[in-house]
Parts: C-alpha cells; sequence; structure tokens
C-alpha cells in the first residue's frame, strides 16, 4: 500500500490533491493581505482610492513613503522602537537567564520556594490600574524605562529556559567545580554556551513582543511624544480610519478631520515599513524559535 | 512516548525526583540550609533575593493595589487615606448593564477564540503533516508563521483593508454577484464576533500549530503501520493514532490557555471596534480603559480587575480538576 505509489487508490488520491489545493488556499490566504498592503503601499494615493489594485501597484509612486518618513512622531517613533528593541532584549535576557540559571540548580536550597513564587506572577496579577498606578508612583511612567524594565522576567521564558538548563548533564557543574569555578563561572563559561539555541529563542520572542508592542506607548507615555513608538503612531493612523470605518460614529469626528484621514497608500507605507524588519527576519530564524518552543514543550 | 512537559514541570517536578529517590536513596533534592550549604550558596541565595525583591515590586505589589477596589480611592488621599466603602464598587459593577454586556461579549469572543483556533491549529497540523514532500511542507509552514509576527496593530489593518468597500472580499463578492453593492461589514454587530475569529485564526494558527506538529512527528510511526496493516485508511489513522497521540499535548495546552478565555480580546476590539457596534465589541479591558483610567474611577477599575483574576483562576481550577477527573494530564 505504501510502497509504490502507481498502487495507490483513488481515495487517496483525491485526498492528496484536496489537502494540496486547501495547503495552498492557506498560504494565499496567509499571505495576500500582506503582499497587497505592499503594492498599494507604492501606489499614487488618490488612484489607489478607486480600489482593485491586487499584487501589483496601478500607478507606481514612492510619495507614500516619502510622507511617512517626513510625518511628525515616525521617526522619533522609530528611533524609541528600535532602542527597547535593543536594550528591552538585552536586559530581559540576561534577567532571565540568571534566575533560570538558579532555578535549574539542583542544591540550590530555596529552589522549590522561588520556583513557586514565580509561578503565582502567571496567574495573579494586579490588573491595569494598580499596576498603572505603581508604575507612576516608582517614576516610570513618562520615561523610556517603562518599556525595558517592568517586563524583563517573565515566568514562561524562565519556564522555557530552566527546562533546557535543568536537562544539561550535572557533571558538568560537578566537574567546573572540582576546577575551583563559583557559580559566575559556571554560568558564563560552562552553562551559557550550551544554552544558545534556547537565549536565541528567548531573544527572538522578547524582540518581537518589543517591536510589536503599542498599549504600553498609550498607557504611560500618552503625553510625551518623545517616548512614542512605531505601532503606536500606526495605531493612531489606523484608528482614524477604522472608527471612519463605522461611518464616523466613534465619538468627535468631524469633516475636516476626516478629510485629513491618512489615505490608505500612507497607511501601507507605514505598515511596511514597520513589518520590514521582522519579514526579512524570520525565515532565518525560523530553526530556532521551532527547535526552542519544543525542546521546552516535548521530550522524548 | 511523548511527555510534555511544559507546566507540569515545574509543579511536577519535585514529586517525580521525590519518589525516584526511593530508588536512587544518593540522588539530591532537597538540601537543608545548613551554615555549610549557605557557605556554599551565599551567591545564589544573594542574586536570587534580588529577583523576590523584583517580583514583589513588580507583581505583587500591584496585588496590595486591590485595596483600592474596596475604597473611594483618590489620588489626593492615596492608598493609606482613601475612604473605605466596602463592596460599593463591585456592587455599581453588577448593576451596570454595561458591565454584564461586556462580561457577555469577552467570555464569548474568548471563547470562540479559543475553540476556533484550537480547531484550526490541530487541523492544521496533521493536514500538513500528511504532505509528502518536505519543500513544500517547509513552505507552507514557513508562510503560516508570518502573521504571528505581525503586530495585532497591522493584522488589524490588513483585515480592514480586505473587509473594506474597495477591499478584495467585497470585490470577490460583487464580482460572483452575491453582493450589488459593496457591504460595510463593521457597521453590522453580527459580524463583529467572526471577524475577531478569523482575525486571530489568521495570525495564529500557524504558530500553534509547531508545538502539535512536533507531537505528531513524535509519534512512533510503528503504530501507523499496524494500524494499516489492520485496515485502517487514512481518515481511520488520523482519528485513532494521530489524535488520541497528541490528546495529552491538547489537554495541557487548552489548560493553559483556558484562564485566557478572559483575558482574550482587548487589541482587535479596541482596533477594529467603533460606535455602530460597540455593544457587542466592547470587553472588560476596554471597560477598565474607558472608565478606570479615562474618567480616572481607579477604585471601579480595580474592582473589574479583580474579577478577572478571579474568573481567570476559577476556569483554570475547574478544568484542571476536570482534565484531572478524566484521567488526562492536569496542571497541579
Amino acid at each position: 500500500m505504501f510502497d509504490n505509489k502507481r498502487k495507490l487508490p483513488t481515495s487517496e488520491w483525491v485526498f492528496i490533491i484536496c489537502n494540496t489545493v486547501f495547503l495552498v488556499l492557506f498560504a494565499i490566504v496567509t499571505l495576500y493581505p500582506v503582499l497587497n498592503t505592499v503594492a498599494y503601499s507604492f501606489n499614487d494615493g488618490s488612484d489607489a482610492l478607486l480600489g482593485g489594485i491586487h499584487l501589483l501597484p496601478r500607478k507606481f509612486s514612492m510619495k507614500s513613503y516619502n510622507v511617512v518618513v517626513n510625518k511628525e512622531g515616525m521617526l522619533v517613533g522609530a528611533k524609541i522602537t528600535v532602542l527597547r528593541t535593543i536594550l528591552g532584549t538585552v536586559f530581559s535576557l540576561a534577567a532571565n537567564a540568571v534566575l533560570s540559571f538558579i532555578l535549574s540548580r539542583k542544591r540550590f536550597v530555596f529552589k522549590s520556594g522561588l520556583s513557586l513564587f514565580w509561578v503565582i506572577t502567571m496567574y495573579a496579577n494586579g490588573g491595569m490600574i494598580p499596576v498603572m498606578l505603581l508604575y507612576r508612583s516608582l517614576g516610570l511612567t513618562a520615561s523610556f524605562w517603562v518599556y525595558v524594565i517592568p517586563g524583563a522576567v517573565s515566568a514562561f521564558n524562565i519556564m522555557v529556559m530552566r527546562t533546557f538548563m535543568a536537562g544539561i548533564p550535572d557533571s558538568f557543574e560537578e566537574s567546573a567545580q572540582l576546577d575551583g569555578a563559583g557559580y559566575a563561572t559556571i554560568f558564563l563559561k560552562v552553562i551559557s554556551p550550551l544554552c544558545k539555541p534556547v537565549y536565541a529563542t528567548i531573544a527572538l520572542f522578547v524582540a518581537v513582543y518589543q517591536w510589536n508592542s503599542w498599549f504600553d506607548a498609550m498607557l504611560y507615555n500618552r503625553l510625551n511624544p518623545e517616548y512614542t513608538t512605531l505601532q503606536y503612531e500606526l495605531m493612531k493612523l489606523l484608528s482614524s480610519v477604522a472608527n471612519q470605518g463605522g461611518n464616523g460614529n466613534a465619538g468627535g469626528k468631524t469633516e475636516a478631520a476626516a478629510q485629513t484621514i491618512t489615505g490608505i497608500t500612507v497607511r501601507s507605507a507605514a505598515t511596511v515599513l514597520t513589518m520590514l524588519p521582522i519579514i526579512c527576519l524570520y525565515p532565518f530564524l525560523q530553526n530556532y524559535f521551532v527547535t526552542g518552543l519544543t525542546i521546552g514543550g516535548v521530550k522524548e | 512516548m511523548v511527555l510534555i512537559l511544559w507546566l507540569p514541570l515545574f509543579f511536577k517536578e519535585d514529586q517525580c525526583t521525590m519518589s525516584k529517590r526511593k530508588t536512587a536513596e544518593l540522588d539530591i533534592t532537597k538540601v537543608k540550609l545548613t551554615k555549610k550549604e549557605f557557605k556554599r550558596q551565599w551567591g545564589l541565595i544573594f542574586v536570587a533575593a534580588l529577583y523576590v525583591i523584583y517580583g514583589i515590586v513588580f507583581y505583587y505589589l500591584p496585588l496590595g493595589g486591590w485595596i483600592m477596589a474596596f475604597q473611594n480611592y483618590k489620588l489626593k488621599t492615596g492608598l493609606f487615606h482613601s475612604k473605605f466603602v466596602g463592596l460599593a464598587k463591585f456592587k455599581f459593577l453588577f448593576e451596570d448593564d454595561r458591565f454584564i454586556r461586556v462580561i457577555r461579549n469577552t467570555l464569548a469572543m474568548g471563547i470562540i477564540n479559543l475553540a476556533v483556533t484550537f480547531v484550526t491549529a490541530i487541523a492544521f497540523a496533521i493536514l500538513l503533516n500528511e504532505v509528502q514532500s518536505r519543500w513544500f511542507k517547509k513552505t507552507i509552514q514557513t508562510i503560516s508563521y508570518l502573521p504571528h509576527f505581525l503586530s495585532w496593530i497591522i493584522v488589524c489593518g490588513i483585515i480592514h483593508d480586505s473587509l473594506s468597500s474597495t477591499g478584495i472580499i467585497n470585490e470577490i463578492l460583487l464580482n460572483t454577484h452575491i453582493l450589488s453593492k459593496p457591504y460595510n461589514f463593521f457597521a453590522h454587530p453580527n459580524w463583529f464576533w467572526p471577524i475577531v475569529a478569523f482575525s486571530n485564526v489568521w495570525k495564529e494558527t500557524g504558530w500553534n500549530a509547531i508545538i502539535y506538529f512536533a507531537a505528531i512527528t513524535a509519534i512512533d510511526p510503528a503504530l501507523y503501520e499496524a494500524a494499516a496493516i489492520d485496515g485502517a485508511g487514512r481518515f481511520q489513522r488520523i482519528w485513532y493514532v494521530t489524535l488520541p497521540s497528541i490528546k495529552p499535548t491538547i489537554m495541557i495546552l487548552l489548560l493553559m490557555n483556558i484562564g485566557n478565555v478572559i483575558n482574550a480580546g482587548f487589541e482587535v476590539q479596541y482596533i477594529l471596534g467603533n460606535g455602530l457596534v460597540q455593544r457587542v465589541s466592547e470587553t472588560i479591558d476596554i471597560y477598565i480603559l474607558q472608565f478606570g483610567v479615562g474618567n480616572m474611577d481607579y477604585s471601579l477599575g480595580t474592582a473589574a480587575g479583580i474579577f478577572k483574576t478571579a474568573v481567570s483562576i476559577v476556569l483554570i481550577f475547574i478544568f484542571n480538576q476536570i482534565a484531572k477527573s478524566q484521567g488526562d494530564e492536569h496542571l497541579f
């Protein structure tokens, strides 16, 4: 039944064809809207209002990109986003790695207590308001550091890393200890080099999270345009249009405002610029996140 | 055999190693804090203490802020001098028709999203696994991850443009003469929940499938061969071999996500919602944002937040008990 393709019964062929068609359709549904956005971004603004643009621009123009790059807030947003992605990832990775190292030491005296302490944080959180008031009283609002410091340690990331570290044989640690190495040396020189795949995975998770977040910018730095982020700027562009979709019922929209609403091409250009780094990078990082996710989760 | 270690490991590891100790007396699991150990581990203990301080400040202090829900909190008087009002804020919440509606919306969208994203991810993983060509499999998989890496802002923009009057969906409907004039999907409350569900499916199917795909690849091929010898067709092999084999994975992921039902839904609803669909689009988080942050009624916002946390913990416990009684994987 399996050894010869010619012997496959008709029902098998039907399944294979249907399955292939279905998966190709799935890929099209996934890719088409993204490519459509790219096409719109390169199209002339007033021509685009007619619609009917699919995979290629009808009237080529780079004007939208010009508008986006010169738009107030976009450049600041880009700078802050890059900065928070780099700093946030480095800080978070270091913080999670050290804690995971401590939690994965079999001889650590407070191991189960400390584990529980962090597991609880996954389920019980204070909620939006108490957290916001806390950040305000700590002086974290109206500052850049609110993007980096509060979310640095996350129980979920620790879980993945700890599982990985716990899988490293004890003999590595023991032989290093016999050579007189302290915990700091063991962490930096013995464990960390072995943890490169899981570090890459977590770094990727955190970097994508940092790059894509906008809610913190809105909640904590709404009144501080110098700390705006790229996604928040994009959100402002979009929400003006989204609300228009409901015939402008969502409060405070006048004719004048409707006219200044950014055209679809400018929005598309901003979208393309925002997703460009991620789209360029993710296919190459694929192996990291796939192995990282499954290393943490599946063990044979 | 596939063991899913995610959360159970965190809880069960000590029990597992305990039972192992019976067989191997030398296995050191619980180390007592003696002078000697302290001297050995003071570095670890010191750093761990720093993490505890961090955790207390950023995760446990906000829990102390829950007191606000029982006060008439004012910024001027602060946490220590605001007037206590008992359960008045909760009473207000549950007498507010809007809040009841918001709970309904949150739970409905949360459950719909959870159900459809689970089913599509599992189905996608199974179908992809049936593909023979490695090249085709890899290409489809790579494409399927893409939307996960895009922010909700971008995804909502894409969904919005696709459904707009000049978007692809209306174009198809017009060209096939199903509609005679463009349909405004965002003006009709009936369409809002399906749009939110589809957005979630579009964004996360490929990503969620990763873990199922890994679980499926780990299934012993001998099981399939045995099933084939017994005369099982393709669908029977999927039904009687693949699905039962990945059931533990499904159960654990379901348990991990069930508590999120009450969180499911802020960004899409916030971005795509508008005045016309407000009745079905508003979720608890939007309510908190509007009344708690916008109107500065911090006590009310906190009370709504407490309700959310309580519901999520109750859901986790109920489903954990169900899983336990069914003899499935459970968290604790």
